[in-house]
């Protein structure tokens, strides 16, 4: 597998602004991610975009009211960004060679699909734990006290895990790893969930809800997520809110419009 | 890259103590229209080196009239407020190149993306 800067050339980019199924499942998993950051609500704030490529993820920060910086190693994704004119600002950058910022810039940090890149070997000077130390460490002192950072990562295994959090905990962070939908191995996500300088509660998975029964404390974190509304006032799209908000309008509208029951808006599983 | 960003910028070279603020060559700047958000601007600027930002603003010729030092009370005065949303949000470099003032290497701006890539043993 080449590197991520020559793996990530102009046609790869490409599909990262037209394939709708990348562009949904990506943004799908930015809405989780900023979920787990559990920033004061109703406050801009200022982000770290790890791998922030073509800006997807990143636009669901400025979605939401955010203001974020994005790191990439690929011209070709920050190309892509530039020319959907994305609101955050990027920087050209190996997060193996550590985050240039001043420490306590940012109050959290997302990274989707991104920190697996730093466990291979591209070069022969390249040495993976050395890397993956230099960007936590850097990162940790880049992060506010109290600041989070949520990586969404596909582990190649149980090694590539353990190897990107014993670096992580030598870093000085604390938390753990939150895996939703474990039973689907179509759903199934890893969230690496890092604290700065502060000891958190780490946030329970999702779960499919025809396998689990006990869930109170699991339905109530999932309600609280449709419920988010973003600083601009309007719902978050997709949200049960934007959806009965939606519904609505298109009744004052006159349109025909299903009624409104327990279903509606209900959280389904990914393959809908 | 605006100011807000130069302003957190710095080099990450091994070795290098003193690589803040960097300085900023600039060939093409663009000042943009962004909407004021009051409380951000606010909670922002506990963040700031403000001398940095001071002098940045003065190497793109946007000084404008922002105090060399910050005042007391800034949270309550709007215009203010609004002056320093104008520079760190606004005001954006698009070609040129940031110089770490220790080394006096340098990083190039291109399309308004700064390259902090490092060669091998940086």
């Amino acid at each position: 597998m080449a590197p991520p800067e020559v793996y990530y050339n102009e046609e790869e980019a490409k599909k990262y602004s037209q394939n709708s199924r990348i562009i949904e499942i990506q943004t799908q998993m930015s809405e989780r991610a900023v979920e787990l950051l559990s920033l004061p609500e109703d406050q801009a704030c200022y982000l770290l975009d790890v791998g922030c490529g073509s800006g997807l993820s990143g636009d669901h920060l400025s979605e939401v009211g955010h203001f974020w910086v994005g790191v990439d190693i690929s011209t070709a994704m920050l190309d892509v960004a530039l020319r959907r004119e994305v609101e955050g600002d990027l920087v050209l950058s190996d997060m193996g060679q550590g985050m240039p910022f001043r420490p306590g810039t940012f109050d959290g940090c997302v990274s989707i699909s991104a920190l697996q890149w730093l466990c291979n070997a591209d070069k022969k000077t390249h040495s993976p734990p050395k890397r993956l130390y230099r960007f936590f460490s850097s990162l940790y002192s880049t992060l506010a006290r109290g600041a989070r950072a949520v990586f969404q990562i596909y582990p190649e295994n149980s090694e590539q895990l353990e190897l990107i959090t014993a670096q992580a905990m030598k870093a000085g962070f604390t938390g753990g790893l939150v895996v939703d939908y474990p039973n689907s191995s179509k759903a199934k996500k890893f969230f690496l969930c890092l604290f700065a300088g502060v000891s958190g509660v780490l946030p329970k998975g999702l779960e499919s809800e025809a396998t689990d029964r006990s869930v109170s404390s699991q339905a109530q974190f999932t309600a609280q997520r449709s419920r988010f509304k973003n600083m601009k006032g309007k719902s978050v799209k997709k949200s049960k809110d934007w959806i009965v908000e939606k519904k609505e309008r298109r009744r004052r509208q006159g349109k025909g419009v299903r009624a409104d029951t327990k279903y509606t808006g209900r959280h389904r599983r990914p393959h809908f | 890259m605006k100011l807000l960003t130069h302003n957190m910028l710095t080099s990450h070279v091994k070795g290098v103590v003193k690589g803040y603020p960097l300085v900023i060559k600039a060939t093409e700047v663009k000042v943009n229209e962004l909407e004021f958000n009051a409380q951000f601007v606010s909670r922002m600027i506990p963040k700031l080196e403000w001398s940095a930002l001071i002098q940045a603003a003065e190497w793109l010729g946007q000084s404008q009239d922002l105090p060399s030092t910050l005042i007391p009370n800034y949270e309550k005065d709007e215009d203010f407020l609004r002056k320093v949303h104008r520079i760190l949000l606004e005001v954006e470099v698009i070609e040129g190149c940031l110089q770490c003032p220790e080394s006096g290497r340098e990083f190039p701006i291109s399309k308004g993306v700064p390259n902090m890539l490092l060669d091998e043993g940086e």
